[in-house]
C-alpha cells in the first residue's frame, strides 16, 4: 500500500529522458608533464529514453567519458549536448551513480537520499520525494541507519535512490554493480531495467561485463583500448525481461568479445 | 548458577541441593565489597586508634567518614541486586574501593601517625581535607579564575584554529599565505611567548588568553586542515552532480568529513593549553589554580598544594570528558571510537 502510493508519487513527476549528443570529443590527461590521450574523436548520439551500455577494456576511458557527460570535467575538444544545451558543468538532471556507493558516512540513509534536494534548496517542500525514492528501492525501514550498517547491495540501492530522487533526465551509471556479489547483481539488474522502463530516463551504463550490457541495454557501444574510440555500435532488439540464455544474446556476446580481442577464449 | 548446583547434586548421586556453590557465588559477588568495607574500616581505625603526631583538626571527622564509606560499600555491594544500576556500578568499582582503602590506610599511618615520610612535604589526608573545608573560598575563587581564563582562551583558539584550518584546506590562495606563517610560528611552544606577551598586552589576563588561544589554535588548525585536505574527491563529485554549490561543499561535505580530525586537534589543543594556563598563572596572572600552587609553595603550605593539584586534575579530566562526550554525540556515525 505504502509502496503503491510512493510509486504514484514518483510517477507524478514524470522525468522523460533527454537526448544526448557527443560530438567529436577528445580528452587527455597530463601525467608528470606527459600527455596521455584517453578519448579520441568520440561521437555518439543517444535518443531520449535509450539505455546505452558503454563496453570496453578496463582503463580505456569509458569512465572519463561519463565524467564529461556529467559535466565534472571539460573535454579538450569537441562538445557534449543535453537536449541541444551544451554541457559545461554538473546539473542534477544528469546524475551519476559511481562504482562505490560513496554515501556520506556522517548522514543517515534518509539524509543521504535527501542530499540532492537539500543541495538545490528545495528539500523543505519536497520531503515526500525522499520517502518515495527510499520506498522505490525497498529501504524505507533503513531510513535512520548509517551507511556503515548497510551491506554492499543496500548501500548501492541507497546510492541509486539518491540519484533517482532528483528525477534525472539522464542517469549515468559508472559500473554501479561492479563490486556486488553475483546474486545481488542479477537482482539489481532486473530492478534497474524496471526502474528505467517505469521512469523513462535516458541511461548510460559503463560496464566491462558483456553479458550485463546485453541483458540491460538497447544499444551497446564497444570501445577500443586507450585512447578510446567507438569500435562498434550494436543494437540489441530484444524485449524485456531478457533471458540470459537467449541464443540471440549469446551470439551477440560472442561477437562483442571478438571485437574486444577475446575470441581466442571462446 | 542453579543449573550448576543441580548437576553437581546429580553427579554426587544424592538429590540434595548443595549449599556450597551458592555460598561460593555469593562470596564471588559480594566478597570484594566486603573486602572494600574492611579496608575502609581499617582506614577509619587507623585515624582514630593512634594519636596524631601533628596538630590536625579533621582526623576525627575523617575516621567517621571512612566508616560511613565502609558501611556504604558493604551494603551497596551485598544488596546490589536491589539497587539497580547504582548497585551494579558500585559492585564493578569494588576492587578500586579496596585498593583506595588500603592506600588511604597506608598514607594515614605513614604520615599522621608515625611520620615515616618527612612531614611537611607529605601531609596526611586529614590536612588536605582541612584545606577543602577551611580554605574553600580562596580555592573556589582560584577554580573560577582558571576556568574563566581557560575557557575564554580555548574557545577563541579553537574557533580561530578551525576557521583557519578550513580556509587553508579549502583555498589554495589562503594556504599560500598562511601555511608558511603556520610553519614558522606553530611549532614554537606557546610558553616561549610569555615574556613578550606580558609586555605587549594591556593586561596579564589578555596576554594569557592569547597564549592559551595560541596553544590551542595550532593543533586545531593543522588537524582541521589535514582533515579537509584528506576528504575524498568522490564526495565532492557526488555532491556536485547533485547540484551542490561551493558553500554546500564546504559546510555540508568538507567540514562534516573533517570533523573526526578536528576533534583530535581539539583534544591535543586542550592538553597543550592546560600547560600554558598553569605556567601563565604561576608567572603573571594573580589568580587561578596555578597561582594558588605558587602561593602555597611560598608559604610552604604543602597540603594546599596537594589539594590544588587534586582539584586541577579533576578539572582537566572533566574538560576532556566533556570534549569526548561532545565528540561522541556529533560523531555517532563513526564506529569504534575510543572511550575516555
Amino acid at each position: 500500500m505504502v509502496a503503491a502510493t510512493a510509486l504514484a508519487e514518483i510517477d507524478a513527476h514524470p522525468a522523460a529522458g533527454a537526448a544526448l549528443d557527443i560530438e567529436q570529443v577528445s580528452h587527455a590527461f597530463d601525467i608528470d608533464g606527459a600527455e596521455l590521450p584517453v578519448l579520441s574523436d568520440v561521437s555518439l548520439s543517444v535518443e531520449p529514453g535509450e539505455f546505452v551500455a558503454l563496453l570496453g577494456p578496463s582503463g580505456c576511458g569509458k569512465s572519463t567519458l561519463l565524467r564529461l557527460v556529467a559535466g565534472l570535467d571539460k573535454p579538450r575538444s569537441g562538445t557534449l549536448r543535453e537536449d541541444e544545451a551544451r554541457i559545461t558543468r554538473p546539473h542534477p538532471s544528469r546524475v551519476v551513480v559511481f562504482q562505490d556507493p560513496t554515501l556520506f558516512p556522517w548522514r543517515t540513509v534518509w539524509d543521504n537520499v535527501a542530499l540532492g534536494l537539500e543541495a538545490q534548496g528545495i528539500l523543505k517542500s519536497q520531503r515526500h520525494r525522499v520517502d518515495a525514492a527510499l520506498d522505490l528501492v525497498g529501504l524505507s525501514s533503513f531510513r535512520n541507519a548509517y551507511p556503515h550498517q548497510l551491506s554492499g547491495g543496500m548501500a548501492q540501492r541507497v546510492a541509486l535512490a539518491r540519484a533517482l530522487v532528483n528525477d534525472p533526465k539522464i542517469l549515468i551509471l559508472d559500473e554501479p554493480l561492479g563490486k556486488l556479489d553475483s546474486l545481488t547483481r542479477i537482482t539489481m539488474q532486473a530492478e534497474l531495467v524496471s526502474l528505467w522502463q517505469r521512469k523513462g530516463f535516458t541511461t548510460l551504463l559503463v560496464t566491462h561485463d558483456a553479458e550485463e550490457a546485453l541483458v540491460l541495454a538497447n544499444r551497446v557501444i564497444v570501445f577500443s583500448d586507450r585512447p578510446a574510440r567507438v569500435k562498434a555500435d550494436i543494437r540489441v532488439d530484444r524485449p524485456y525481461p531478457r533471458h540470459r540464455g537467449d541464443p540471440y544474446l549469446a551470439d551477440l556476446r560472442r561477437q562483442i568479445l571478438g571485437l574486444l580481442g577475446l575470441d581466442a577464449t571462446w | 548458577m542453579s543449573t550448576y548446583s543441580l548437576s553437581d547434586g546429580l553427579a554426587s548421586g544424592a538429590p540434595r541441593l548443595s549449599r556450597a556453590p551458592l555460598l561460593a557465588s555469593w562470596v564471588r559477588e559480594s566478597g570484594v565489597g566486603i573486602l572494600a568495607s574492611v579496608a575502609w574500616i581499617a582506614f577509619g581505625l587507623s585515624c582514630l586508634w593512634w594519636e596524631d603526631v601533628g596538630d590536625w583538626s579533621r582526623t576525627h571527622s575523617l575516621g567517621i567518614a571512612a566508616f560511613v564509606i565502609a558501611v556504604v560499600a558493604l551494603f551497596g555491594t551485598v544488596a546490589a541486586d536491589y539497587l539497580g544500576s547504582a548497585g551494579r556500578a558500585l559492585r564493578q568499582r569494588a576492587p578500586w574501593l579496596v585498593v583506595l582503602g588500603v592506600f588511604m590506610t597506608l598514607w594515614e599511618v605513614a604520615t599522621a601517625k608515625f611520620a615515616w615520610l618527612p612531614l611537611p612535604f607529605f601531609p596526611p589526608p586529614q590536612s588536605i581535607i582541612e584545606v577543602y573545608t577551611d580554605d574553600l573560598p580562596k580555592l573556589l575563587d582560584s577554580v573560577f579564575a582558571s576556568v574563566k581564563l581557560q575557557l575564554g582562551g580555548y574557545l577563541i583558539g579553537a574557533t580561530v584554529g578551525f576557521l583557519t584550518g578550513v580556509s587553508i584546506g579549502w583555498s589554495r590562495a589562503v594556504g599560500y599565505w598562511v601555511h608558511p606563517v603556520l610553519r614558522f610560528i606553530g611549532p614554537l611552544p606557546a610558553t616561549a611567548w610569555l615574556p613578550i606577551a606580558f609586555f605587549t598586552f594591556p593586561s596579564s589576563w589578555s596576554a594569557s588568553t592569547f597564549l592559551i588561544a595560541l596553544a590551542t589554535g595550532f593543533p586545531v588548525t593543522v588537524l582541521t586542515w589535514s582533515g579537509v585536505a584528506s576528504v575524498s574527491n568522490a564526495y565532492y563529485d557526488v555532491a556536485r552532480t547533485l547540484g551542490a554549490k561551493p558553500s554546500f561543499l564546504v559546510l555540508k561535505v568538507a567540514i562534516p568529513a573533517a570533523l573526526p580530525h578536528v576533534f583530535v586537534g581539539l583534544f591535543m589543543g586542550l592538553g597543550s593549553s592546560f600547560a600554558v594556563l598553569v605556567v601563565a598563572e604561576m608567572i603573571g596572572v594573580k589568580a587561578g589554580l596555578g597561582w594558588y600552587l605558587q602561593w602555597a609553595q611560598g608559604w610552604a603550605a604543602y597540603a594546599n598544594m596537594y589539594a590544588a593539584l587534586i582539584v586541577m586534575s579533576l578539572l582537566c579530566s572533566g574538560a576532556i570528558t566533556l570534549l569526548f562526550a561532545i565528540r561522541d554525540r556529533l560523531l555517532v556515525w563513526q564506529k569504534g571510537t575510543v572511550k575516555w
